[in-house]
């Protein structure tokens, strides 16, 4: 991440940058929600704009997009897990429904 | 004795303890968050229906406003610190901390409707599983507000003593907060809009 005074001055204006693209984000995920799409769409394009809000928080506001090697394994094994939290359960719910 | 490497990166991991500390712990705290988005999951898909339109999504729209500006004047608070400007840190470091409470009292205003229609989390399964995924945030957004205040309050003093451990604490109680940020993300639309 920077430390060079002059380097986080130039990051400044990637932080606004975001904070503008954020909301905008936001207004269309509210808009986008007024229209009543079906369920599955619906739930498919709010992630998808969330996950993308998501990535710029972590990328530039957390400065995940240049940090060292340590962090990302860390955050890559916590991804594994976290990827298996969330679906185990499915799993086991729609192992429920077949039987 | 001293706590090593506070302002010194380890050889090995080319981090601060303190910084490599701070995401080990946001690595336990998405595993906290993901068991619970887990168990939304599991409750929505078992479901035979789900209640639509139970919250205000103006209200939630407004908190999500509210909580990505102060994500942008927390990590100008740090970055202000790295251009060795402190008035200005100090301020925006206040700002995120009074952001963070018309955060809350927002959510206050908001639980109080629904407790006084008596939608409480006992009311169905959908009020449930929002109490528990929006309390829990709420914790961690009072969490935040308290090292908020200790850095505003007794912990500035170290800038004057050690000004590059003091950017460092800056850099993790950010961390911390872009987090939190970071899950109200995924909460709005999950409890608000879908």
């Amino acid at each position: 991440m920077h430390s060079d005074p002059a380097e986080v001055k130039k990051s400044v204006r990637a932080y606004m940058t975001v904070f503008v693209t954020l909301m905008v984000f936001t207004v269309v995920t509210v808009a986008a929600s007024r229209f009543h799409f079906a369920v599955p769409i619906a739930i498919t394009i709010a992630l998808i704009i969330a996950a993308m809000k998501g990535s710029m928080v972590a990328g530039v506001f957390m400065h995940l997009s240049h940090e060292r090697r340590a962090i990302y394994g860390a955050l890559l094994l916590t991804l594994v897990f976290f990827i298996v939290l969330l679906f185990i359960p499915v799993l086991g719910y729609l192992d429920r429904v077949r039987y | 004795m001293n706590i090593p490497y506070t302002v010194e990166e380890r050889p090995d991991t080319g981090l601060t303890n303190g910084k490599f500390g701070i995401w080990l712990f946001l690595a336990s705290e998405v595993m906290l968050f993901g068991a619970l988005f887990s168990t939304y999951i599991l409750l929505r898909v078992g479901a035979e229906e789900w209640p639509h339109a139970e919250l205000s999504v103006l209200l939630g729209t407004i908190n999500t406003i509210i909580l990505i500006s102060s994500s942008v004047t927390m990590v100008m608070a740090w970055a202000s610190l790295k251009m060795n400007n402190w008035g200005r840190h100090h301020l925006y470091l206040a700002l995120t901390f009074l952001l963070a409470l018309v955060f809350l009292v927002n959510k206050y205003f908001e639980y109080s409707e629904h407790f006084a229609k008596g939608e409480g989390p006992w009311h169905n399964t959908f009020f449930a599983i929002y109490f528990t995924l929006t309390g829990l945030h709420g914790l961690h957004i009072l969490g935040g507000m308290v090292v908020m205040a200790y850095l505003l309050g007794p912990g500035a003093g170290l800038w004057k003593r050690n000004p590059e451990q003091f950017t460092n604490r800056i850099e993790a109680t950010g961390l911390y907060w872009h987090f939190v940020d970071l899950v109200w993300i995924f909460l709005f639309p999950v409890l608000y809009l879908l």
